[in-house]
């Protein structure tokens, strides 16, 4: 690592995760690896079952793998994080952004004291440098002083889900996870995240890794893109070239399952059987 | 006589800032899908529930839905027990939550007709095996005897979809049908919804968030904000060229799959919740196009552009061909940045 | 909770006794019981000023006398004035109750918030130790404890407090659980915060409330536990003024013609019990209608 001139930001190799459910072992993540660049995103897209949001969950040591490594700026992610420094250094390496708006802020604290709290927990003692540090976070996914006071039920979902971003951004983390972030949002609240986030990209230099199922939204937002079917991947290439021509007859699937004016949704479903042939409908 | 028809239908609860609808006219004839778009507090879903007679508990209503001539608002209980079980049929987007997870998929289907008809068990089971296979499950008999939770979402909502089919309803309600589900069962169970529509010359009332959902699979879409129906017009013609700021805002805030890649301009601000209201146009707010002095003074009535039903106080203008500048470009290039 | 055999402490979850006299009622009937628990708790906080007579004993010619103007209760067998008893009584007999709850409460929630937090074999292994506890009746414990370290209240008070426990434990696992499964708390994980914190300081406030509204309807039977042992002669020991020594006392009194020392008291314990547990139902009604 110490000799690549442009080091990676992430680092995953061989990622593997399994669930025993009534005896039958489900491989949830299969050998997965990719890395992200400084500056990068990655889109990781899949429907229900891929694994993408299992992924997530290892990415931020909510899950710990049974195989395979995570390296965040060289350094690996501990299995088992004891004491405060290891806490904290773990926290500094990868943070997340997750898709309810409604669930993922504590009901009972003011947007800019949850904010306040990361900040002080990550050692900024002097209150007022907080304040100002709140204040400016905020001011960077586009919310003031009434959102800072608000509880989180008096602010739109779209509201919430940029504190969020704040939050995460507060920590100051290498990487950051968004699972299915802006899927919850209504449509013209979700051009605005998305605007956001390329902001975000542009400013600070932070690694997105964004799970999502929409192939539009990654588009917008990620260069490179890596399609999850039951933890495998089977694809993980530049966006504009996956949509362009993709290669897996299930990326193809996907593609021609977005609708638009003059869709056939009838093709699709014997594309899928083909795909399948043993399995169920959906 | 269409089979659903809305006639200047008002809802309003007290203690709210503005009605819940306010003067929805729609109608469905027998073989059109028409779509009903909105955001969160549109009021899309409230206008979905009165065609089955449902209206918020204490709601103060106005006007007149009609399901097959039979007028809801008012009704007595049998005529909306009609309308529920033998005209309408709803389908909701959750299905594990439409069925009683301890009890067979073939009860469920079942009953209505032994407890509404009389049906002897075989009959009804024979039936409901038949509506299976309909909605495109393999193996029905099977089916029958599986519980909710042996099955994925997507073959559930196909229970569902022959649930609704069971009494032969004439009209599909359908609120939100795919939204819980991944996009290649969306376009499946979508297929499933069409193919039968077309085969029975069902009326489809499809309500969705998704402007581009709505484009793919309906005749006709009404584009719903703030409790009113702000546009509507055939497909093509919308998204070809959108009337209304807000329909041309929703078109530009969902980045497209191909083509040229520009920074998305999205709609600033949020939907209109219950709790606010606008004294003009509810849109005026989030609007680039508002004018000062007209467009918050008093809310646009719906006027007829060309194949389209606009409620706006600037369409004539803003869609007015103008040698520099056409009007669908105009709203896209809108240089006001989102707050 | 449904494998274990009803207890009255399960009422809030399980059966609703009172449930129809709220139908009577409504939103007086919980503000009526809200004014009687004040009034109760405050005649025990100001028993030394306010009664009429010495409460402990009574003059010798004043033995079961009836109600009157000096006497507004009465007096029992032993020449002491009723009120006076009941009184002073409220103080013992809220006390008792107060420190099972208080005791419970706090062990149950520390045990429910680790085992909900760590999961895996502990959780399992914790669910198994508090199944054995919860075989024990309350009260059998209670009598136990007298057997083994004598009369008064300090013994009966801590082993019905550790039987209570497990009703708290399982309440705050399973509040616990679900709300580790949100969003907002793996927030807090993945910023380093630690378990202790999270587990404290921002997932106890959240499920406070329920908590809350379980001990209220605890403290209830808690009193009428510790009033029967003291009713079989193993709580209180007289002369120090309890209701349900009192009614023990006044068995005797019933049988010569002046139960007023019997049934005050007895209508003092009903009046508490049920007045905790309209409060303690009503405050979780109005946190399920806050959620839904």
């Amino acid at each position: 690592m110490t000799t690549d001139p442009t080091p990676a930001l992430l680092q995953v190799s061989g990622l593997r995760k399994t669930y025993r459910t009534g005896g039958a072992e489900v491989v949830a993540v299969d050998d997965l690896s990719f890395t992200l660049r400084p500056g990068a995103a990655l889109g990781i897209v899949g429907e229900s079952g891929s694994g993408k949001t299992t992924t997530a969950r290892m990415l931020i040591g909510l899950e710990r793998p049974d195989a395979g490594r995570i390296l965040v700026q060289g350094e690996p992610l501990a299995d088992f994080v004891r004491g405060r420094a290891a806490r904290l250094a773990r926290a500094k390496a990868v943070q997340i952004v997750f898709q309810d708006p409604y669930l993922s802020l504590d009901a009972r604290m003011g947007i800019g004291a949850t904010i306040d709290g990361a900040l002080r927990l990550h050692g900024l003692r002097d209150p007022a440098a907080r304040a100002a540090r709140v204040r400016e976070l905020l001011a960077q996914v586009g919310l003031g002083d009434r959102e800072a006071a608000a509880l989180p039920r008096h602010l739109s979902g779209g509201q919430r889900q940029r504190a969020a971003i704040a939050r995460a951004l507060a920590v100051e983390p290498a990487v950051l996870v968004l699972d299915e972030a802006v899927s919850a949002l209504d449509v013209s609240v979700q051009a605005q995240v998305l605007n956001l986030l390329s902001d975000i990209r542009r400013d600070t230099g932070i690694g997105l890794v964004f799970v999502s199922h929409d192939l539009a939204v990654v588009r917008y937002v990620c260069d490179e893109a890596l399609v999850l079917y039951r933890g495998r991947t089977l694809e993980h290439r530049p966006v504009a070239e996956l949509l362009a021509a993709p290669r897996d007859p299930y990326t193809r699937l996907l593609l021609a399952s977005v609708p638009r004016p003059g869709w056939d949704p009838d093709s699709i479903s014997s594309r899928r059987r083909s795909l399948d042939p043993k399995g169920l409908p959906a | 006589m269409p089979l659903l028809e809305y006639d200047a239908l008002g809802v309003t609860l007290p203690g709210t800032a503005r009605p819940i609808l306010d003067g929805i006219d729609l109608h469905v004839g027998a073989g059109e899908v028409v779509a009903l778009v909105g955001e969160s507090g549109s009021g899309k879903s409230v206008t979905a529930r009165a065609a089955l007679g449902l209206f918020p508990a204490g709601a103060d209503i106005t006007g007149q839905v009609r399901v097959a001539g039979t007028g809801l608002v008012g009704a007595d209980a049998a005529s909306l027990r009609d309308v529920r079980t033998n005209r309408a049929a709803m389908i909701y987007q959750d299905p594990r939550a439409a069925l009683n997870p301890v009890r067979r998929v073939g009860d469920f289907l079942t009953e209505p007709l032994r407890l509404a008809h009389g049906w002897s068990r075989n009959r009804a089971a024979a039936r409901a095996a038949e509506l299976l296979a309909a909605v495109g499950l393999p193996d029905p008999g099977r089916h029958l005897n599986q519980y909710p939770h042996e099955l994925s979402g997507g073959m559930l909502q196909r229970v569902v979809i022959a649930a609704a089919l069971t009494t032969e309803p004439r009209l599909l309600l359908c609120d939100e049908p795919t939204t819980a589900l991944d996009v290649s069962t969306q376009a499946e169970i979508l297929a499933v919804l069409g193919r039968l529509q077309r085969e029975r010359g069902l009326g489809l009332l499809l309500i969705t968030h998704d402007i581009e959902l709505a484009a793919a699979v309906s005749d006709r879409i009404h584009v719903m904000y703030a409790g009113r129906i702000v546009e509507a017009a055939p497909v093509a013609d919308l998204f070809a060229a959108p009337r209304h700021p807000y329909t041309a805002g929703l078109l530009g805030s969902s980045p497209p799959l191909h083509g040229p890649l520009a920074r998305l301009t999205p709609i600033p601000g949020a939907p209109m919740g219950l709790l606010e209201s606008a004294p003009g146009c509810a849109f005026a707010p989030r609007c680039h196009f508002a004018e000062p002095g007209r467009c918050d003074q008093s809310p646009p009535p719906p006027e007829r552009h060309g194949p389209a039903e606009v409620a706006c106080h600037r369409t004539a203008e803003l869609t007015a061909p103008a040698a520099n500048a056409p009007a669908p470009a105009a709203f896209h290039a809108s240089g006001k940045e989102d707050s | 909770m449904s494998a274990h055999p009803a207890h009255p402490a399960l009422a809030a979850g399980a059966r609703r006794p009172l449930a129809r006299l709220r139908v009577l009622g409504g939103g007086r009937l919980r503000r009526a019981c809200l004014a009687l628990l004040t009034l109760f708790v405050l005649v025990a906080l100001l028993a030394p000023w306010l009664t009429p007579h010495d409460p402990t004993f009574g003059k010798l010619g004043d033995t079961l006398l009836g109600p009157g103007a000096d006497h507004w209760l009465g007096t029992d067998q032993g020449g002491r004035d009723t009120l006076s008893a009941l009184i002073a009584g409220t103080r013992t007999s809220l006390a008792g109750p107060l420190g099972v709850v208080v005791f419970s409460t706090l062990l149950g929630t520390a045990v429910g918030l680790f085992t909900a937090w760590r999961g895996g074999w502990i959780d399992a292994m914790a669910g198994r130790a508090l199944d054995i506890v919860f075989a024990f009746p309350a009260l059998l414990l209670a009598i136990l404890a007298v057997a083994l370290f004598g009369k008064g209240m300090t013994a009966p008070v801590i082993a019905m407090a550790i039987a209570y426990t497990p009703y708290t434990a399982r309440l705050v696992r399973g509040l616990a659980v679900q709300e580790k499964a949100r969003p907002y708390i793996a927030a807090y994980r993945v910023q380093g915060h630690s378990a202790p914190f999270i587990t404290v300081r921002r997932m106890l406030p959240n499920i406070a409330p329920t908590l809350l509204a379980q001990s209220t309807v605890n403290f209830g039977y808690a009193l009428l536990d510790l009033a029967a042992l003291s009713f079989l002669g193993l709580g209180v020991q007289p002369p120090t003024p309890d209701w349900g020594a009192m009614i023990n006392q006044g068995q005797a009194a019933v049988l010569q013609g002046q139960p007023l020392s019997a049934i005050a008291p007895a209508v003092a314990v009903v009046l508490v019990v049920v007045a905790f547990n309209v409060v303690g139902e009503s405050l979780g009604d109005r946190l399920a209608g806050r959620d839904s």
